[in-house]
């Protein structure tokens, strides 16, 4: 296997999140699809890592990992108050300005 | 005696590489089509089940590039803490119901989304094209294996890197358990604008007050 195969499932993967990210009204919906875009970047990122003999890439993932972590921590609390308050999750509630 | 040795030994080789190349397409198609119903699909516990699987697919990526620890903390982290977290905070929500939702165009959103990879794409391709083989900062050791090799680098040239995430978990873990937690006996949902108001001022004043 080279690089490129793995570049282009990163691809590929990256941009079935992105259709999410931009297809889907609900907001828990949103978040798994953010969670795959940055799965999709740590196979590129480990791949490169290995192709070019590099420990870096995979120091970066796991960061990334740590961050999604404390992302979905975070988001969810805030998501959990926004029911309370609009009692849906859906993104066009929360539009409050009139424009 | 040692052209055959070394048939031998291009054959183990070949095995290996078959044996990447099958793990390879079959997760890789695993993968894309988990992922496709977590964006598919209407029905939100569908698509925690297939978000978890898939998680659980891109570890074996991980252990076909011989970032073991990687692979281990995919499956520990994400399949683990991540997905149960989503699981415990869908327990907030109405997870049964049919997710409603309006797309107004759904041609372009493919459209965009196929233009805006590209774009990315290329502007993160265009410099590993450019300049093929760059030296290594942090070589891979073959023979520390990969565990040890991670810890080396991440204990010296990472540690402030590694203590500020230490830091961020905690403060991400606070501020989940205040955000969730504060007034989980009344719910907003179900009181007015008005007595929500008044809720909340009741709250803010000092109890010596009355």
């Amino acid at each position: 296997m080279s690089l490129n195969e793995y570049l282009i499932l990163s691809t590929i993967l990256f941009s079935i999140g992105l259709l999410g990210v931009i297809r889907r009204k609900n907001l828990l919906m949103l978040f798994f699809a953010t969670e795959i875009m940055l799965n999709a970047v740590n196979i590129g990122l480990v791949a490169i890592s290995k192709f070019h003999g590099d420990l870096t890439g995979q120091m970066f993932a796991f960061f990334i990992v740590a961050v999604a972590a404390s992302e979905v921590a975070v988001g969810l609390g805030l998501l959990i108050l926004l029911y309370k308050r609009k009692n849906n999750i859906n993104l066009d509630s929360i539009q409050s300005m009139k424009g | 005696m040692q052209t055959r040795d070394l048939k031998k030994h291009q054959q183990a080789i070949r095995g290996d590489d078959m044996f990447e190349i099958v793990a390879f397409y079959l997760f890789a198609f695993l993968t894309i089509g988990m992922f496709s119903v977590t964006v598919m699909t209407n029905n939100v516990l569908y698509a925690l089940c297939s978000l978890a699987s898939g998680m659980i697919f891109i570890s074996s990526f991980f252990f076909l590039l011989d970032a073991d620890f990687l692979g281990v903390v995919q499956i520990v982290v994400y399949t683990g803490a991540v997905m149960a977290l989503y699981a415990f905070g869908m327990m907030f929500f109405d997870s049964m119901a049919e997710v409603k939702e309006k797309v107004n165009n759904p041609r372009l959103a493919f459209f965009l989304t196929g233009m805006v990879t590209l774009v990315i794409v290329i502007m993160f391709a265009a410099p590993i094209i450019g300049e093929s083989a760059q030296t290594g900062l942090y070589p891979i050791h073959p023979e520390y294996g990969n565990v040890q090799d991670i810890g080396l680098v991440l204990f010296t040239k990472y540690l402030i890197p590694f203590e500020i995430a230490a830091v961020m978990l905690l403060v991400a873990m606070i501020g989940g358990i205040i955000l969730a937690g504060k007034k989980m006996d009344t719910s907003y949902s179900e009181m007015s604008e008005a007595e929500i108001q008044e809720y909340e001022a009741g709250l803010e004043t000092p109890k010596d007050n009355k």
